[in-house]
């Protein structure tokens, strides 16, 4: 562990010279992760910088940029917009549509593709109608929608429903076949029964599987609701980008374009998030710089496991480091 | 739960009288595959008895046909006289490697047959902390799968599958991923664990020395079935010369 007084003179911004101990590594990883901040940060500029290049500048080289609305342009729509209950009303719309759908595609999805994948006779029944189903793109399922469901709102919901549902299916389906029979058989042999296999070894072991299918689901779900409510909506940020587009007003467009890009980032983002937070166990010590903190306790306990192993010399030398 | 129940795991353990096993013409084998025709045993309550075999002659469908994991395509397993038709809590496995649950903790892990029981938190709690402590984990409750030796994990299955109080142990080469030094230390750990328990113990392995340093009996399998059932004399005493007994297990492989 180094001195406080060290740390003051040094500073976070000398990661180089922070050696042992788990405290500094961690800041170490800290600063290389505000690093990867910045780049990323940086390559989002970037792309807008040249955007303003191009359409300032009204270049025309094979592409027409003269006529797309500038990023300051957007920027100043956008902040008109910002200023307008519509705004937040179509967000929150568009939020809840896709929220309520992909809840319930997840629910189902992994229903049932633990079903079929564990039940033969379940696959049977099932998987045929599943299969020559799921080729349909479900924004092709909109004239299906309209006549069968009630409300425009329904009918978008279940569009998205549609989309989320058939990766998360097959994902959680292939996740269940590839479990190793090992942990099954563990639990069996501790007279668990089915539902103790199920709670104790299927869903917890096919998480990591799962969460993939739930990512895939999440983008497919945007691209429909948003498709979806260009298609037969009232409120909505597809619907407004749609609405803009038929009175000629781009940089609206470009906001409400804009709008869904960020919404649906932060969608993935929290799902991911969500889904390392429920499998850290299977994360080896060696993940990205964003679990600085972690980090430093696995390598902690590796550092510890070591120690152990070659009793007292070892353990020794790892007081000494410290 | 009762009072009765409430008593620790551990004592549960020595109190828990161990189990006859009996195979009657038991043939053995994957899909059209045989491994093993009539297999005929007699395993006596609270013996160690542990089966030798080269790799592919079948030790660990034995093995699996007594847990209750592989059913029998001729011949039956009795367990108590009551045919074995699946898993029971009675009779626990301790596995090669890698069947800890890796998303829970060692103490999670070690609490799962208890939960599985419906043994109440709080006294599971209890029970899995002593059994940790009773092969040398103390300390490491919280520790994931993925951050211990393998020598540690072997030691966490070890308390697991005795933290159910079985009536048998079945152990499938629960040694054989380890280095020579973890493994002389795993074996001393085994000794002095049994010694508490009147459970059966059915050990798998294909290593001589470790047959003769644990049974009671040792069952060599040819391929085909039982090639012998030898005693051994005095067992678990240290320093006894078993060559012979060696040389003749040796010929008989």
């Amino acid at each position: 562990m180094s001195t406080p007084a060290l740390d003051a003179t040094l500073g976070p911004a000398a990661p180089a010279a922070a050696g042992a101990g788990a405290a500094s590594a961690g800041r170490t990883r800290t600063a290389a992760g505000l690093r990867r901040w910045a780049v990323r940060s940086a390559s989002l500029a970037a792309v807008v910088a040249v955007w303003q290049w191009l359409t300032t500048a009204d270049a025309r080289v094979g592409l027409r940029f003269d006529r797309l609305p500038s990023p300051a342009e957007v920027a100043a729509e956008l902040g008109r917009q910002l200023g307008t209950r519509i705004y937040y009303l179509d967000l929150a719309q568009s939020m809840i549509r896709i929220l309520t759908g992909f809840a319930l595609a997840a629910v189902a999805g992994i229903a049932l593709g633990v079903l079929v994948a564990r039940s033969r006779w379940a696959g049977d029944v099932l998987l045929p109608p599943i299969e020559v189903v799921r080729p349909i793109p479900a924004i092709a399922l909109v004239p299906i929608a309209i006549l069968v469901f009630p409300t425009d709102e329904q009918g978008i919901v279940f569009i998205t429903f549609a989309a989320a549902f058939f990766p998360i299916m097959v994902s959680t389906r292939h996740a269940v076949r590839a479990l190793p029979t090992l942990w099954e058989d563990a639990v069996r042999t501790m007279g668990g029964g089915r539902a103790h296999v199920l709670w104790n070894v299927v869903l917890p072991g096919t998480l990591p599987g799962v969460f993939g299918g739930l990512s895939v689901g999440m983008g497919v779900a945007w691209i429909c609701v948003i498709s979806a409510e260009m298609i037969s909506g009232e409120f909505g940020v597809g619907y407004r980008t749609w609405h803009a587009y038929t009175v000629v007003d781009y940089p609206a467009v470009l906001v409400g374009m804009a709008s869904i890009g960020v919404l649906g980032w932060v969608a993935s983002a929290s799902i991911e998030l969500l889904g390392r937070r429920l499998t850290r166990w299977l994360h080896s010590s060696d993940q990205g710089a964003d679990q600085g903190a972690d980090q430093a306790t696995d390598r902690g306990a590796d550092e510890w496991a070591d120690a152990r192993a070659h009793a007292g010399a070892g353990a020794g030398a790892e007081g000494g480091a410290r | 739960m009762s009072a009765r129940t409430a008593g620790s795991a551990v004592q549960a353990a020595r109190v828990g009288a161990g189990l006859a096993i009996r195979l009657e013409g038991v043939a053995l084998g994957y899909g059209r595959h045989a491994v093993l025709e009539d297999l005929r045993l007699d395993i006596a309550p609270g013996e160690v008895l542990v089966i030798v075999g080269p790799s592919g002659s079948g030790k660990s469908t034995v093995l699996r046909a007594i847990a209750g994991l592989l059913a029998p395509r001729a011949g039956r397993v009795l367990a108590e006289g009551v045919p074995v038709t699946r898993p029971s809590a009675d009779r626990a496995m301790v596995f090669q490697d890698d069947a800890l649950l890796p998303w829970r903790t060692v103490l999670r892990n070690v609490e799962l047959p208890l939960r599985i029981r419906g043994v109440p938190r709080r006294q599971r709690r209890t029970a899995a902390a002593s059994w940790i402590a009773r092969v040398g984990l103390a300390g490491c409750e919280d520790r994931l799968p993925r951050e211990l030796s393998g020598g540690m994990r072997q030691r966490v299955q070890l308390a697991r599958s005795l933290a159910g109080a079985p009536r048998a142990v079945l152990m499938d080469e629960p040694f054989g991923a380890l280095d020579a030094q973890t493994r002389g230390e795993m074996q001393r750990l085994l000794l002095d664990v049994l010694r508490d328990t009147l459970a059966t113990v059915v050990f798998v392995t294909h290593d001589v020395d470790e047959a003769l340093l644990l049974a009671d009996r040792v069952v060599v399998l040819g391929r085909g079935g039982v090639g012998c059932v030898l005693q051994v004399p005095e067992p678990r005493t240290p320093d006894i010369d078993r060559a012979g007994l060696r040389a003749r297990i040796i010929e008989e492989l």
